[in-house]
């Protein structure tokens, strides 16, 4: 956590805080107003996405402790959330258990198979730590599809509808609020994460795990957790996704899946929870901004949306590059740098 | 004893292709220590360039091989003069995106230039099959193997001969010296990647012959990381073995086994060598322990 200029702190428990500037509080309560009326105006269609975004940050947020904060590379992020949503499905159609005791238990599952997973990270690095989880990938992949008797093969699983109090949960309305409320409960509990010794440990063996086993932070130990902590929240995804559109499918949890999840914390911004969001978001939206300016040149150039599919493809790959080339800090950045502008206006000074 | 000749033949054939990949792999990461995911769109890019060349323009087969070739030569350059140089010292995660970005691209642009059906066109392999014994076997499959061993032998020739090939084993060995030495890095980079698309193109080229034209063969690409896992990173005889091993296994456990488990198996093999022998049967010893 960076220090400002013009910030003096003068208790310890204003040190500590979050959110310390009025500034902040002022957007966190914009935002909260924003959240909550929200629903109340946007049409199903937006608030599916917005639900799709909810799902999306959880996801990234778990994937950007991993990768952004410890520097373990995973391309197996599908794999994970399948676990999740297979976990999740299974426990309450084999066993009958309600469905929030299955997400709970879904994502300690996906804990507990994401550290298994993460066991090579001990030896392998960087390359190999990539390849080596794109196997796991695969593999997991491969699970789904053939391991018949458990998944269900190719064919979909239909499951239950959750309830909640009597009311339908899987409704894009009221998904919204146990969607926005597990997305704010992880950002959370990620910013208060990398406040404590072991989310600092984190950090420390992505900037060099050398000299953070000879400050005294055990290697073996903290990337496992890592792997676990990440894998507990990817789970968490995994098992919203199940259960909001209560059918399970092995398409949604393939390689593209992981590779979407890597786009959204590179174009958000590495190593950052509110990049997670962004991310989140920006990918989410993308490609529905595409179609909706597809479907208005239908009339016009009929060409251009058949070619729809095919441009949402390279797109996506065309804001990853330019992200790469141009901002590879990703939108957090870009956000900090308007917050920053505001922050020391009418002067010139820049944190950091 | 005819399914196991036949098995053996298009394990190899496969394994050849796969090997063709894997060397473009290899020659891009020796040179730049960039992990390429595009290499299965390269070859994708090459099954749909020969089509366009023979099948739609209607050139003759030696001609539009070259076309072909000269083409994806012409992309990749572009690709790394316009995305990847900017990028020179960025972080592994960086590098891997960006190639995947890069994949993406590529996949929508052939889509939307040739359409997601598959196509097809007069082969220019020989038709027709040969008769070993009690095996027959198809002469496209058993074609494909010399000429794609002389593609590999060709490209191991370059290295150990050639002013650029020797330039670019300088600088996998030591990047700055290499650079003393009035080694110019952008040059040897840029060969490395005309090399990795041509012999792409022409994996791409023959797999238009033996299995057809269709957006599927992107997904050949990711069959490159057990092959280079297992031969080694930075060794071309390494792709070559790796390719071929990888290819027999898919194709006997696929013919013996199944149950779909020959997609399944080179990552395994993966896994295992990963934990075993990281370096692979032919690479420098030096992996990053941690």
């Amino acid at each position: 956590m960076s220090l400002e200029c013009g910030v003096f702190h003068t208790r310890y428990e204003s040190d500590m805080e979050l959110r310390p500037r009025p500034a902040q509080r002022i957007r966190l309560g914009v935002l909260a107003v924003f959240v909550l009326v929200f629903p109340f105006l946007a049409g199903p269609y937006w608030l599916d996405l917005a639900n799709q975004i909810a799902i999306a940050t959880v996801g990234a947020i778990g994937l950007n402790i991993l990768v952004g904060y410890t520097g373990q590379i995973s391309l197996g992020q599908g794999a994970f959330m399948a676990i999740g949503a297979y976990s999740a499905g299974l426990l309450t159609l084999n066993l009958g258990l309600p469905w929030g005791v299955s997400i709970a238990l879904a994502c300690v599952i996906t804990a507990v198979a994401g550290s298994f997973f993460g066991l090579p990270s001990l030896r392998l690095k960087g390359l190999y730590l990539a390849i080596a989880t794109l196997a796991a990938q695969e593999i997991v992949e491969w699970a789904m599809t053939h391991w018949t008797a458990v998944t269900g093969g190719t064919e979909a699983i239909v499951l239950p509808a959750p309830r909640l109090f009597g009311v339908r949960l899987n409704s894009t309305f009221a998904f919204y609020w146990f969607g926005v409320a597990m997305a704010a409960g992880t950002a959370l509990f990620a910013a208060n994460l990398f406040r404590t010794r072991m989310g600092r440990a984190f950090v420390a063996v992505r900037d060099q795990d050398i000299a953070a086993s000879v400050i005294g932070v055990n290697l073996f130990r903290t990337k496992l957790l890592a792997f676990a902590t990440s894998s507990f929240f990817v789970g968490l995804a995994g098992a919203m996704i199940a259960y909001y559109r209560t059918i399970i499918t092995w398409e949604r949890f393939t390689l593209d899946t992981s590779i979407v999840y890597l786009a959204m914390i590179i174009v958000g911004g590495l190593g950052s929870i509110r990049g997670s969001f962004f991310g989140a978001a920006l990918i989410t939206l993308l490609p529905a901004l595409i179609a909706n300016a597809g479907r208005a040149l239908q009339d016009t150039a009929p060409v251009v949306a058949n070619l729809l599919p095919y441009a949402q493809q390279a797109v996506f790959g065309v804001v990853i590059i330019l992200f790469l080339i141009f901002e590879p800090k990703g939108l957090s950045k870009l956000w900090g740098n308007v917050k920053d502008y505001f922050h020391v206006w009418p002067f010139a000074y820049r944190r950091e | 004893m005819d399914i196991f000749l036949q098995l053996t033949v298009s394990g190899l054939s496969t394994g050849m292709i796969y090997a063709l990949a894997a060397a473009g792999f290899v020659v891009i990461y020796k040179a730049s220590d960039v992990i390429n995911f595009t290499q299965g769109d390269l070859l994708l890019l090459g099954t749909y360039l020969i089509f366009f060349a023979i099948g739609q323009i209607g050139l003759p087969w030696s001609l539009g091989v070259l076309v072909t070739v000269l083409l994806a030569v012409a992309v990749a350059l572009a690709i790394e003069r316009l995305v990847l140089r900017p990028l020179i010292g960025e972080p592994i995660i960086s590098m891997i995106m960006v190639t995947i970005g890069l994949s993406s691209i590529l996949r929508g642009l052939v889509n939307a230039i040739w359409g997601p059906a598959p196509r097809s066109f007069d082969s220019f392999l020989p038709e027709g099959s040969v008769v070993v014994g009690p095996a027959v076997l198809s002469s496209g499959r058993l074609l494909s193997i010399p000429i794609a061993l002389a593609v590999l032998a060709a490209l191991g020739l370059f290295f150990r001969h050639t002013r650029d090939g020797i330039a670019m084993r300088a600088i996998a060995d030591d990047q700055q010296a290499a650079l003393s030495m009035g080694i110019s890095i952008p040059r040897v980079f840029g060969v490395a990647w005309a090399l990795a698309a041509a012999s792409a193109a022409i994996g791409g080229i023959m797999l238009a012959g033996v299995v057809g034209v269709s957006p599927n063969v992107a997904s050949i690409g990711l069959r490159v990381f057990p092959v280079v896992i297992l031969g080694g990173l930075d060794s071309i005889k390494g792709a070559v073995i790796g390719g071929a091993i990888i290819g027999l296994l898919e194709a006997y456990t696929g013919g013996y086994v199944g149950h779909g488990l020959n997609l399944v198996v080179p990552y395994g093999v993966l896994i295992l060598v990963l934990m075993v022998r990281p370096y692979g049967l032919f690479g420098k010893e030096i992996i990053e322990r941690v």
